[in-house]
């Protein structure tokens, strides 16, 4: 048993990291034909993994109706959306799904005018969560804070037109401090993870790192 | 009045000739000056599928003027295929520095790949097939073409000779932390700075396990392709261990299938190893939604219901991460984030208690075991970035005195 959970995991690890690590200086036509069939199973096990991904949400809201726990009403609207959205799916117009895909059904509807709406409701919500993280940020209690504070107000005139109003020098601040400063601390942290990956990767091809296989050791 | 007649007429005289003279010699092909060094090979470091060209540049050289390039598989062949025709003034070899590097005089020659493949398209072509091309340029109607015919075919390659300077750098790296590995093992006591975000893991869970509240762990939305994902699935093995050691509540959330089973399989078996299989409860590691908002109104919505006493929001995160953190602030939960998306650590360093900011992502794993092998590589890791700031100096120092190979040395193709 242990060979199976332990073994067989660890010697796959083993063979694909460092077969998909040399893959990368080969250029030659079998490397990319390797390269075609991996990422091909990988999108095999991802459309089978899909329905592992609606049993799970299923049976978690199912089980929320069933119990009758908190906020169980929004799980009806999750059996609701899914099966509407299966229903016009299915119909493809009046086509029936096992024809092409129609253009301009109430499947498209949905997507348009119910679910892509919806996202930006919740993607236009984190203007106010900046307002609030930034009015946070910005109390100057510490020096750090006041730094960040000057730093983001330059920055902020230096990108509207006021900025170039109030001093032709906060444009250029501005510039510098996104592409001195700025740029420098990014680099340093793409370097810190670049590291930091090449390091997991080892330890995972080598079988060091065990505990994405479930436990520790 | 007669002079001034004399005048317009003779100026118009002069204007029509200069125009008839004008047109004349742009189209005579007598004054297109033909490219010479007309070339063709092999292309270096491909999977054998194209062949380059290259010519020098011609004094015609600009947006009307045309180069042609004609393809046969026969020497002697007609050349009526068209394999590709750019404007004189672009596709110079200042395009292809993989091949001819950053020499000034790569603006006097141009540089164009043909995939014979797809010019003869269709057509049953042997893989040793030599390829005859032969170059025209074409001003208008007129149009000169060279008598020599250039040949090659088109080879796969085994290594990609431009990044042998990435592979030697990769080998330097590995011997550094396998070195480090098996060092560690023989010295298991080493020094590691501390790491805020993580010693307060322990903090997190004990809160979490006294008010009865559960731990909710957010995974980033990508998949188990991700190096991030990987880790942050490391992590939740050793905070999955502590919260069954702890008897509290955990609950993982995701976005993708995938990691959910692993996730799901990660707890069970930290769930084992603590001895308490009973306490796993496969609900509580679940898929909420699959895309990006979605799931940010699906997570949301926990928090502001279940109150977690604890959130980790491990992983890589775009714009969600600050609808996140912002929920979750308020709800008075401890907040620990970790991630390597370094546009979203500003958000993660303002709305959370402690961060892991990129690389102590990957250094987590070993920091919560402390087992000796996997801190070995956090100071291999160390080690690695003295070398890089080292180079940076050197890079910084031959630069400023205009120096630049070194930068040419480093560059990845």
């Amino acid at each position: 048993m242990n060979f199976l959970k332990r073994t067989v995991p660890l010697v796959i690890a083993f063979v694909m990291g460092v077969l998909m690590a040399m893959q990368y200086y080969v250029p030659h036509k079998l490397s990319q034909d390797l390269l075609e069939v991996v990422s091909r199973w990988d999108r095999i096990i991802a459309g089978f993994a899909v329905f592992i991904g609606a049993y799970s949400l299923f049976h978690l809201h199912w089980t929320r109706i069933k119990r009758k726990v908190e906020g169980w009403g929004y799980s009806i609207f999750v059996y609701f959306g899914a099966i509407i959205t299966l229903i016009f799916g299915f119909l493809n117009g009046g086509k029936f799904f096992w024809n092409d895909k129609q253009q301009g059904t109430m499947f498209d509807w949905l997507y348009y005018y119910v679910q892509v709406p919806a996202g930006a409701t919740i993607f236009s919500i984190l203007a106010f969560f900046i307002a609030s993280a930034a009015y946070r940020t910005f109390r100057a209690r510490t020096n750090e804070s006041t730094v960040l504070l000057i730093a983001a107000v330059l920055v902020m005139l230096g990108r509207v037109p006021i900025g170039n109003y109030i001093s032709q020098y906060i444009p250029a601040i501005a510039d510098w401090i996104m592409a001195v400063p700025n740029l420098a601390a990014k680099r340093g942290i793409l370097l810190g993870v670049s590291l930091g990956a090449i390091a997991t990767s080892l330890k995972i091809i080598f079988g060091i790192e065990r505990s994405y296989l479930g436990g520790g050791d | 009045m007669n002079l001034l007649k004399k005048t317009f007429f003779l100026t118009g005289i002069f204007f029509i000739s200069f125009f008839i003279t004008s047109t004349l010699v742009a189209q005579s092909p007598a004054f297109l000056i033909p490219p010479t060094e007309f070339k063709a090979f092999d292309t270096p470091n491909d999977a054998g599928e194209t062949i380059s060209l290259t010519w020098s540049a011609s004094p015609n050289d600009s947006p009307d003027v045309f180069y042609v390039i004609y393809i046969d598989r026969d020497k002697n062949g007609a050349f009526e295929k068209e394999a590709i025709r750019i404007k004189s003034n672009t596709s110079y070899r200042t395009s292809a520095p993989e091949i001819y590097g950053y020499k000034k005089k790569n603006n006097d020659y141009h540089y164009v790949q043909i995939f014979p493949k797809k010019v003869f398209n269709g057509e049953k072509i042997d893989k040793k097939q030599v390829y005859y091309f032969k170059l025209a340029m074409v001003a208008g109607d007129t149009k000169i073409a060279l008598d020599t015919a250039a040949s090659a075919s088109a080879h796969g390659n085994w290594l990609h000779t431009k990044k042998i300077n990435n592979f030697v750098i990769m080998i330097i790296l590995s011997t550094i932390i396998l070195y480090f590995i098996v060092h560690a093992r023989r010295n298991p006591d080493m020094f590691l700075r501390k790491i805020g975000g993580l010693d307060a893991v322990d903090e997190a869970l004990g809160r979490a396990t006294e008010m009865g509240k559960p731990v909710l762990f957010v995974h980033g939305l990508t998949g188990m392709g991700s190096i991030s994902t990987i880790a942050a699935t490391s992590i939740l093995s050793r905070i999955a261990r502590k919260i069954a050691d702890y008897d509290a509540n955990l609950k993982v959330v995701n976005n993708d299938p995938i990691v959910m089973s692993v996730s799901q399989e990660v707890v069970k078996e930290s769930y084992l190893e603590a001895g308490r299989p009973d306490a796993y409860n496969s609900d509580n590691v679940f898929l909420v939604a699959s895309e990006q908002f979605p799931y940010v109104a699906a997570v949301g919505g926990i928090m502001t219901r279940e109150k977690p006493a604890a959130n980790f929001f491990i992983g890589y995160f775009y714009a969600e991460a600050l609808i996140l953190a912002e929920t979750g602030s308020t709800t008075g939960a401890i907040q620990i984030a970790g991630t390597d998306a370094y546009t979203q650590l500003p958000f993660f360093i303002t709305t959370c208690d402690y961060t892991l900011i990129g690389e102590e992502l990957y250094a987590a794993s070993a920091y919560l075991s402390r087992e000796p092998m996997l801190m070995g590589t956090l100071r291999a890791q160390d080690v690695g970035k003295g070398i890089l700031i080292i180079i940076l100096i050197l890079g910084t120092i031959l630069a400023s005195f205009g120096l630049v190979f070194i930068t040419h040395l480093f560059e990845a193709f």
